[in-house]
């Protein structure tokens, strides 16, 4: 190998004994902290400015939260119980417009099309086309399978079998589901194990082609193994999909996340990379979660 | 400088397991700058036995570098450490390996000083290694005190250190190569002392060593193979401004 102005230029020699050159720009590659980043500043899918959110009575929930959601990476939400993970997750797809009483205050800027998905003229069912959700507890409807998955798909007027099976096979294989069911897609979908059906509600999910799925803990409910496929699945899926996941697990966020928001007391104390923020946090309230020592 | 406080766990056994390792190595430390002072002790004194009983600790040593890799790797698997914790990990993991050189770095004085208290003794004695491996002894010690104090700027006067004990090593040998052209009679003795000399410059080598694995344990920032200016700017800001 040899190096020529910031290139790595590899000489081989060919079947035939002729030299190929083959040559890798390194200056593509971000190599701070050891670590190499094939994309170092990845592009926005969300910003959060100034965002606050209220709940009946004024309780603020969230003060002040700003972070960008790095399109197709996976960012995580920790902090103790209390602390607005959930509360700022359901900001994304307006879930608290399901309640009367809720305020949002501040904005959501998802892209493309620099729409503000938290102004009032922006209708929640459209945001809800975009942003899916995965929750804690597995909850299928009480559909076969194939129904399960192709229930989003109907509600937008999809209804030639031909598109549906090809969108339901696609989506359990997605989901890493499609060769444990394929026999089986008129079965019920409560037939299935804790971790098959959490598979299945993220098939659903990921069958409407949404641009950001929430993650609400999804794993709490599984078990070891389950929850494994769950984050292996995760990492498979992100290419397609930008992730934000809550989860309680820190050692979670620290296998599953690309980036990481602590947050405490309704504030976002630290956002960063993982890497970073779980080898030299830059905040002692960080430091002091993460470590498990005493705040 | 004051010494950067580190909180109590919430578990207990953590704070107990950590403070084990920190301890060990210490200990560690500890056996190491004895087995320095029983291998120079033996070189200018001219004991051949108590050169070989250098060699002899070695294995206490070692046994202690296995000791604390296995409880670092307990750590890893059962507390996945993180930030500061995870950094004291993996400064123990790489500072047992330059502790464990320094002994085998011991041991080789040790043996020379066995082998040169054969021979017959210089006029002057060996004042000039003396002198370098108090120097070199200082650095150890001040090495293992800025990790038991978590102290960077303390590291850092040993890194600046470092550059010193480099350039009286190579004096010593500038010295003892005149010597040996003045009297070639003289080369076997010299030459066994040369090596000794070596070996007490490795040893400032793993001190520095020890140092900028203190200064990533403190500051987050892994300084090695920088330039001593930089690492000086890293430390300075690590100081300025604490974590809020």
């Amino acid at each position: 190998m040899a190096w020529l102005s910031g290139c790595v230029i590899v000489i081989v020699n060919g079947l035939n004994g002729d030299v190929v050159i083959n040559s890798l720009d390194i200056s593509k590659f971000n190599l701070v902290d050891n670590n190499l980043v094939n994309d170092p500043n990845p592009l926005p899918k969300a910003q959060v400015t100034n965002l606050n959110f209220f709940y009946p009575g004024g309780v603020a929930a969230l003060k002040n939260v700003n972070f960008t959601l790095a399109a197709n990476r996976v960012t995580a939400l920790i902090g103790p119980s209390g602390c607005g993970k959930s509360t700022l997750l359901r900001c994304f797809n307006r879930m608290h417009d399901l309640y009367p009483g809720n305020r949002y205050d501040g904005e959501i800027m998802l892209q493309p099309g620099d729409i503000n998905i938290l102004d009032s003229s922006v209708d929640p069912i459209e945001v809800r086309m975009r942003i899916g959700m995965v929750f804690q507890k597995p909850n299928p409807f009480p559909k076969t399978i194939y129904e399960n998955v192709a229930y989003g798909l109907r509600v937008r007027g999809i209804t030639k079998r031909a598109v549906l099976d090809e969108k339901v096979e696609q989506a359990l294989r997605d989901a890493a589901l499609w060769d444990e069911v394929k026999r089986r897609l008129n079965d019920l979908a409560f037939n299935l194990s804790g971790g098959q059906q959490q598979r299945l509600c993220i098939a659903r999910a990921l069958a409407t082609d949404p641009e950001i799925l929430l993650f609400d803990e999804p794993t709490s409910a599984l078990d070891p193994i389950a929850t494994a496929n769950i984050e292996d699945l995760i990492g498979q899926i992100q290419s397609k999909v930008t992730i934000l996941i809550v989860t309680h697990n820190m050692q979670q966020a620290a296998r599953v996340s690309d980036y990481t928001a602590f947050m405490y007391l309704g504030e976002l104390v630290e956002f960063g990379s993982t890497d970073l923020l779980f080898t030299n946090p830059s905040q002692k309230r960080t430091e002091d979660y993460i470590t498990g020592r005493y705040g | 400088m004051e010494k950067k406080e580190l909180g109590h766990h919430i578990s207990r056994q953590f704070d107990q397991e950590l403070e084990t390792i920190r301890s060990h190595v210490l200990i560690m430390g500890g056996m190491v700058e004895d087995q320095i002072s029983q291998a120079i002790q033996a070189l200018v004194q001219g004991e051949s036995q108590r050169g070989e009983d250098v060699g002899r600790k070695d294995d206490q040593v070692d046994r202690l570098e296995l000791t604390i890799d296995d409880e670092c790797t307990r750590v890893l698997a059962r507390r996945q450490p993180a930030a500061g914790d995870l950094r004291l990990v993996l400064t123990v993991l790489k500072a047992v390996i330059d502790l464990e050189r320094i002994g085998d770095e011991a041991e080789k004085i040790g043996r020379m000083a066995a082998q040169l208290a054969q021979l017959d003794r210089p006029a002057q004695g060996y004042v000039e290694v003396e002198h370098f491996a108090n120097h070199v002894r200082g650095m150890l010690r001040d090495s293992l005190d800025a990790f038991a104090r978590l102290d960077s700027e303390m590291a850092l006067k040993i890194l600046r250190e470092d550059t010193q004990v480099d350039r009286e090593y190579e004096a010593i040998v500038r010295q003892y190569i005149t010597f040996m052209m003045e009297d070639p009679r003289t080369i076997r003795r010299v030459m066994d002392t040369i090596w000794c000399v070596r070996a007490l410059e490795r040893i400032g080598d793993h001190s520095r060593n020890i140092a900028e694995y203190v200064i990533y344990l403190v500051g987050g920032t892994d300084v090695r193979h920088r330039p001593i200016d930089e690492i000086a700017q890293v430390v300075e800001v690590a100081t300025r401004s604490p974590s809020t």
